[in-house]
C-alpha cells in the first residue's frame, strides 16, 4: 500500500478532498462576507442564516412546487439576494450613521429570527435533499473515488469565486465598488448612486450565501442550524484573509479548508480548532490579516 | 450680463454644532473663473463642500443653471454638471491611474476624449497602469482634475489645486486651467495663492469668518493689495 508520511494515500487524499470541499464553502461564504464588510462596514452575522435560507429555498421549491436542483441553483440565490436587498433598504441602511456595533447586533438578531422561524416549522433535525441525477455516482481517479457531486461543488465554487473576483477587479461596476469602499462620499459626489450600490452589494453578498446554501444542500442535510455551525469558522477565515479583502477571503477559505483536512489526517483531535489557532497566530503577526491592506 | 450659472445666497453650514458658514452669497457666470480667497479655516473648502452637498447640515439657497442644488441627492449634483476636485485629491489607492480616470460617470456629452486628456496631461499616459496613489503629488492633482474633464461637466469646483506642489507643477496647473478656461469651462477656484490665481481668475471673492467680505474683478487686484495683505497675512 502506498503511504504518504506514514498515512495510506487513499486516506490522505480522501481527507484532502473533504478539506477542499469544506474550503469551497468557506471560500464562497467568506467571499460574501468580505464583499459586504468591504463596502458596508457591516459584520454580517446573518450570513450563516442566509446560507441556510438558500438551502431551504431549494428544499421548499422541491417540496411545494416540484422544482428541482438546477432551476433552484438560479432561484435560491435570487430569492436570498432579493430578500437581502429588502433587508438592507428597509433596516440596515438606517444603521450606517451609527457605530458598526449596531450593524453586528442587528444582523446577529436577524440570524436568530431567521433560524428560529425555520426551527419552529421544520425542527432542528436535517431534511434530506438529493443530489441531481446527472451528478449521481462517482469517478474513479485511480488513487481515489471522487463523488461527482463533490467534484461539482469544488468546480462551481472555483468558478463563482474567480468570477466574483474578476467582476470586482476588472469591471467598471467593480471599480465603483472598490472606490466606494475607500471613499463613498466622493464616489457619490462623482454622480454614482452609492445608496443603490450598497443595496446591490448586500444583495450580492446574500445571494452568494444563498448559492453556497443550495450547493451545500445535497452534501449536508438541510437544517436550520447548518449556517450557525459554519459561520464562526467562516468569520475566522475572513479575519485570517484580512477583513474586506476579496482575494484574501477566497485564498484563505481554500487553504484553511485544506489545513483542516490535513489536521484530520495527522492529528484529528485538533481538527476542530486548527483554524482558530491559525487565526490567533495570524492576528499576532499580522493584525490586518494575510491579505489586509495594512499587511 | 447673462444669468449666473451658479448662484449661492445666504448659505449657512454646520459641522456638528460648529457653525462654519454664516450666509455666503456668490455668483459665478458661464465661462467665468472665480477665485475664493481667504486664510485657512475661514470656510472656503466648506463653501465648496456645502454647494456640492457633501455637507448636508446647511441652509440657504444654491442653484446651478436654475436648478435647486439644496434639494438634490449628492449624486445628482454631479449629474447636473458640476465636477468637484477636492483638496485631498481623492485618488483611490485600489484603482490604477486609468481606472481613476474612468471612474466618474459621463454626465453630459462634450467631455474630453482620453486622447485629449492624455495630450493635456502626458505624464498620466505614461503611468496609466500604475496604482493611483503611487503618483507624485503633482501628478495626483493632474489626475484629480483630468478625471472630471471626461465627464462633460460644465463647471469645476477646484479646492486649492496648487497646495504643497513644486513651482514647476504649479505653473503647469496654471497652464491647464488657462486651457480649460479657453475651452469655456466655468471654474470656482479656492486658493490662498492670489498671485497664481490672478493669471486665470476673472473675479475674486474674499472670505473671512465664514462669509464673503469683498468681491472685485481681477482688474482691481492691484489697488486691493493692501487689503489682501492684511486679510491673507501675506
Amino acid at each position: 500500500m502506498t503511504m504518504i508520511f506514514g498515512i495510506p494515500v487513499q486516506a490522505f487524499l480522501g481527507q484532502l478532498l473533504v478539506g477542499l470541499i469544506n474550503g469551497s464553502f468557506y471560500a464562497m461564504l467568506s467571499l460574501g462576507l468580505a464583499v459586504i464588510f468591504g463596502m458596508l462596514k457591516i459584520i454580517n452575522f446573518a450570513h450563516g442564516a442566509q446560507y441556510m435560507f438558500g438551502a431551504f429555498v431549494g428544499f421548499l421549491l422541491l417540496q411545494w412546487l416540484h422544482i428541482g436542483y438546477w432551476p433552484a441553483l438560479i432561484l435560491a440565490p435570487l430569492v436570498v439576494g432579493v430578500v437581502g436587498m429588502a433587508i438592507e433598504r428597509t433596516m440596515l441602511s438606517r444603521l450606517y450613521s451609527l457605530d458598526p456595533l449596531y450593524g453586528l447586533l442587528f444582523t446577529f438578531g436577524l440570524a436568530l429570527v431567521i433560524e428560529g422561524v425555520f426551527s419552529y416549522y421544520y425542527g432542528v433535525s436535517g431534511q434530506p435533499y438529493a443530489a441531481p441525477q446527472a451528478l449521481a455516482g462517482g469517478t474513479n481517479l485511480g488513487f481515489m473515488f471522487l463523488p461527482n457531486y463533490r467534484g461539482w461543488v469544488v468546480f462551481s465554487s472555483l468558478v463563482i469565486c474567480i468570477g466574483t473576483w474578476l467582476a470586482i477587479e476588472k469591471t467598471r461596476l467593480g471599480a465603483y465598488l472598490r472606490a466606494a469602499t475607500e471613499n463613498p462620499k466622493l464616489v457619490q459626489a462623482f454622480g454614482v448612486n452609492v445608496p443603490v450600490l450598497l443595496t446591490l452589494t448586500y444583495g450580492l453578498g446574500s445571494a452568494l450565501a444563498g448559492l453556497a446554501g443550495i450547493l451545500a444542500a445535497p452534501v449536508y442535510q438541510v437544517s436550520p442550524l447548518m449556517g450557525s455551525d459554519l459561520i464562526i469558522v467562516v468569520f475566522a477565515v475572513v479575519v485570517v484573509g484580512g477583513m474586506g479583502s476579496i482575494l484574501g477571503a477566497i485564498v484563505t477559505g481554500y487553504v484553511l479548508g485544506l489545513a483542516e483536512g490535513l489536521t484530520k489526517v495527522f492529528y484529528p483531535e485538533a481538527s476542530n480548532i486548527v483554524i482558530f489557532v491559525i487565526m490567533a497566530v495570524v492576528l499576532l503577526i499580522r493584525p490586518a490579516g494575510l491579505f489586509g491592506r495594512d499587511a | 450680463m447673462s444669468e449666473p450659472l451658479l448662484s449661492v445666497r445666504g448659505l449657512n453650514a454646520w459641522y456638528g454644532e460648529g457653525h462654519a458658514l454664516h450666509g455666503v452669497d456668490l455668483d459665478v457666470f458661464p465661462g467665468e473663473t472665480v477665485t475664493l480667497l481667504g486664510r485657512n479655516g475661514v470656510g472656503k473648502t466648506t463653501t465648496l463642500r456645502a454647494i456640492m452637498g457633501l455637507i448636508r447640515k446647511r441652509t440657504g439657497t444654491a442653484t446651478f443653471d436654475g436648478r435647486d442644488l439644496m434639494r438634490m441627492p449628492l449624486h445628482h449634483v454631479a449629474r447636473a454638471g458640476i465636477g468637484f476636485v477636492p483638496e485631498e485629491r481623492g485618488i483611490f489607492s485600489t484603482l490604477s491611474v486609468e481606472e481613476n480616470l474612468n471612474l466618474p460617470p459621463v454626465v453630459a456629452p462634450g467631455g474630453m476624449t482620453p486622447d485629449e486628456i492624455f495630450e493635456l496631461f502626458p505624464n498620466l499616459k505614461a503611468r496609466r497602469n500604475s496604482q493611483g496613489t503611487k503618483l507624485s503629488g503633482g501628478e495626483q492633482q493632474m489626475l484629480a482634475m483630468a478625471r472630471m474633464l471626461r465627464t462633460g461637466v460644465r463647471m469645476l469646483l477646484l479646492d486649492e489645486p496648487t497646495e504643497g506642489l513644486a513651482p514647476v507643477i504649479v505653473q503647469r496647473i496654471g497652464e491647464v486651467l488657462a486651457e480649460l478656461k479657453a475651452r469655456g469651462m466655468t471654474i470656482l477656484l479656492v486658493e490662498q495663492n492670489f498671485r497664481f490665481a490672478r493669471r486665470i481668475a476673472d473675479r475674486f471673492y474674499l472670505m473671512e469668518h465664514g462669509k464673503i467680505t469683498a468681491g472685485f474683478p481681477v482688474a482691481e487686484l492691484d489697488e486691493r493689495m493692501a487689503l489682501l495683505h492684511d486679510v491673507l497675512g501675506v
